[in-house]
Parts: C-alpha cells; sequence; structure tokens
C-alpha cells in the first residue's frame, strides 16, 4: 500500500493512499469531533462537526468524506473552525426537543458528551420545540423518539448496509424529515424488521431505545460493527 | 476583616432541586457563610430583591410576568448572574409545554383536571400571568456564567461559587457542564 504525506496543524505526518482526510488526522494523533460519522457506515458529511480547513480550497471541507491528498496542509482546530462547530451543536440543541433531565440516553448520549467537551453550556439560538410524530413503541423492544433525532442517519446505514434488512428510512427534508419504517408505518407493523437492535445501538441520541429503559439507563455498544466487518472483510471473527 | 460578599439566590420556574443541590455541598455551608452575606433568597425571609448584589444565583426558566419582573430587577441591581441549573440555561421540562397553545394547557389543569377551579377576578388579580413560552433567562437578560445540570451537582455549584467570590472566571471540566 502507498503511503502519502499530509501535513495537520505543522506538523508532518503520513496515511496510507485513499484514506480519508479524518482518518489520516485519527492516525497521526488529532482526534475531530464526530456524530454522523461511524467506523463500519459509509461516511455521509452530514453532521458538518469535522469540518477542517485545507490550504488552497475555497471552502471548509467535511473530513469525513474527503479523501487526503499527497501534500495537503490541514488546520483542524482553528478559531473560525472551533466557533462553527459550537454553533453547529447549538443549532443541534435548539431543532428539535433535547431534554436530558429526562432522557434515556442521559449519560451514553454523543451530542450531550459532545457540547460538555466543546463547551456548549447553552445555545444562543432559540428553541424550535417542535411537535412531532408521537413516540413509536408499538415494537416489540425497541421505541423511536423523533424529539431527540439529530438525522445523522446512523441507524438507517447500519439497517441497510449491515443488517441488509432497509427497514429504516427518511422522509422530508431540511427540518421536516423524519425518520420512518417501511413504508412509513408503525414499527410493529413492520414485517422487514429482523429486531436485530443494530439501530438502536448505534443511534448517538435517545432517539432509539430499548423499550422499558427510564432516565439514563440507555447503553449503547458499537463494537460488533467492527466485529462484523472484522468477519465480512478479513474473515477473521474476534470480538475485541 | 474585608467585608463579606453579598449573595442572593432566586427560584423561578423551576423545582427548587438546585437549591437544594446548593444545600448539599453539606459542611461546606460553615466555611461559605463566613465568607457570604445571603441577602436574599427563597431561603430566607426577604421581601424585596436588594441593590448591590455580587453574584445571584438564579434557578428556573422565565415561565410568568413575576418571572420575568423578579429576573429584570436581579440584573439590574446584581454584578454577576449566574444561569442556575437546566431550567435557568435551557428551559428544561418547564418548556415542554412550549410546543402546546397557552389556553389548552390552562383548561386541561384547572378545568379538566383535577382539584378546585380558581374563580373570579381575585385569582386573576394574584396570579401572575403565564408567558405565551416559557424561555431560558439569556432570551431575556445578559448572562455572565452557565451552570448546567438538573441539577447541577454540589461540587460544581462549589466551584462556579468560590470562583465568582474570588473574582475569577470558573472554569469546569468537561464533565461538569453537562446537562441533565
Amino acid at each position: 500500500m502507498s503511503v502519502i504525506t499530509v501535513t495537520i496543524n505543522g506538523i508532518e505526518g503520513s496515511a496510507p493512499a485513499g484514506a480519508t482526510l479524518l482518518e489520516a488526522c485519527r492516525q497521526n494523533g488529532v482526534e475531530l469531533p464526530t456524530l454522523c460519522h461511524l467506523e463500519g457506515l459509509t461516511p455521509i458529511g452530514a453532521c458538518r462537526l469535522c469540518l477542517v480547513q485545507v490550504e488552497g480550497a475555497r471552502r471548509l471541507l467535511p473530513a469525513c468524506v474527503t479523501e487526503a491528498q499527497e501534500g495537503m496542509i490541514i488546520q483542524t482546530h482553528t478559531e473560525k473552525l472551533v466557533k462553527y462547530r459550537k454553533m453547529t451543536l447549538e443549532l443541534l440543541l435548539s431543532e428539535r426537543n433535547h431534554i436530558c433531565s429526562v432522557c434515556v440516553a442521559n449519560g451514553s448520549c454523543e451530542l450531550r458528551t459532545l457540547c460538555a467537551q466543546l463547551g456548549v453550556d447553552h445555545s444562543r439560538f432559540e428553541y424550535r420545540c417542535p411537535d412531532l410524530p408521537p413516540i413509536d413503541t408499538s415494537h416489540e423492544r425497541n421505541g423511536l423518539d423523533h424529539n431527540r433525532c439529530i438525522s445523522c442517519t446512523r441507524c438507517i446505514r447500519a439497517c441497510d448496509q449491515v443488517e441488509g434488512a432497509h427497514t429504516l428510512d427518511m422522509e422530508g427534508r431540511g427540518i421536516e424529515n423524519r425518520v420512518i419504517i417501511d413504508m412509513h408505518q408503525t414499527w410493529g407493523s413492520s414485517r422487514t424488521c429482523t429486531k436485530c437492535g443494530k439501530c438502536v445501538n448505534v443511534c448517538p441520541t435517545g432517539t432509539l431505545f430499548w423499550k422499558g429503559s427510564t432516565v439514563a439507563e440507555m447503553e449503547k455498544e458499537v463494537g460488533f460493527l467492527q466485529w462484523i466487518r472484522g468477519g465480512r472483510e478479513k474473515k477473521t471473527w474476534s470480538y475485541l | 476583616m474585608t467585608s463579606k460578599a453579598r449573595v442572593a439566590t432566586v427560584w423561578l420556574g423551576g423545582c427548587s432541586g438546585c437549591h437544594m443541590s446548593f444545600l448539599d455541598i453539606d459542611e461546606k455551608l460553615f466555611d461559605l457563610a463566613d465568607r457570604i452575606e445571603l441577602v436574599y433568597s427563597p431561603l430566607a425571609d426577604v421581601k424585596e430583591f436588594p441593590e448591590d448584589v455580587d453574584v445571584v444565583l438564579v434557578e428556573g426558566a422565565l415561565c410568568n410576568t413575576e418571572n420575568l419582573e423578579l429576573l429584570l430587577k436581579a440584573r439590574e441591581r446584581s454584578r454577576v448572574l449566574v444561569s442556575f441549573g437546566d431550567c435557568a440555561v435551557t428551559g428544561n421540562t418547564s418548556q415542554l409545554r412550549n410546543r402546546l397553545k397557552i389556553d389548552d394547557v390552562l383548561t386541561q389543569v384547572y378545568q379538566a383536571g383535577p382539584g378546585s377551579i380558581p374563580k373570579g377576578p381575585e385569582a386573576l388579580e394574584v396570579l401572575p400571568v403565564l408567558l405565551p413560552k416559557v424561555y431560558p433567562l439569556h432570551a431575556a437578560v445578559p448572562v455572565d456564567f452557565y451552570l448546567p445540570g438538573c441539577p447541577p451537582d454540589p461540587d460544581r455549584i462549589l466551584r462556579t461559587v468560590t470562583a465568582l467570590l474570588a473574582g475569577e472566571k470558573p472554569e469546569l471540566p468537561a464533565e461538569s457542564i453537562t446537562f441533565g
């Protein structure tokens, strides 16, 4: 495998050819915040938290879907980027109804954790407080709460790309988008759902949860993605 | 001996859990009591928010006109205002009613719900009018420091108050600025 050289925050590093900027950063010890990205799912560049500045590029680039090129000069934590990341999180908080104090995922929520890590201790934007579809608890095991959704589509991708069921999908555009089940029906009436629970485990917030869990009880486990990927691609089945 | 800092606490639209968490700093309250004068608080019998306050912790969201009047007064008369707890910082559970029409909320609680109905003009005179929507404090006044948590745990409160009394900007670690 050929190797390319990149400069990240003034320090030269290397990455395998074909790696994304996000992979290049992480392999060189530079951590970038992400919400929609999850190792093992196709990257989509939706959450915009991994935006970086690349010398010569006229706009900011999402690191998860940008291929690293030989000689690229990258800045990951400039004042502008940090400001935009905080703004993105504040907008996510104000878009739907994220009431952390009564959320099943309080404690395991990636949005809540990132807010704390990036110093977002309030939102400057007015809360929209939208009236969303009712919580769907018609499924035998899982629940769907649109109030907590950040439209990262990790559940949809896990259902489609890993489980191969494609039960979950997205309707609408912009702030009107919603996760839907099959042809927009209740989860309990779905004939394609295999009840595998991958969607629940990959959900970064309290949108998808095990029925019966109460405040802060949800724990999410995403290690299975690496396990399945290792098995499929390298034919090694070991759960690390 | 230097003069004691004039500290106030205010309870708006919240459950008083933040105040309870403040009391949970336990024996450290004695150290604090030596250094501050509590000039206004739901824990003290003072009717009017005083002038010349050094630090005020405001718990709860803005739910009605009384909340708003008191907040404006507290802001005007205090040097440092802390948005104290999730209701003050985000609206939290207090703002769950924001997606509903205010008349529907009142009907549900006071007419369809259990208990007696407040009747006549005397009720309207003594009860503050609900705001059409519930807001966090910074929607109405400038806030100097945000202390999230439902409630903020005693350690965060103590660290914040200690820093503010020393005239410093509180620097809390990431695990101490989480919501909920």
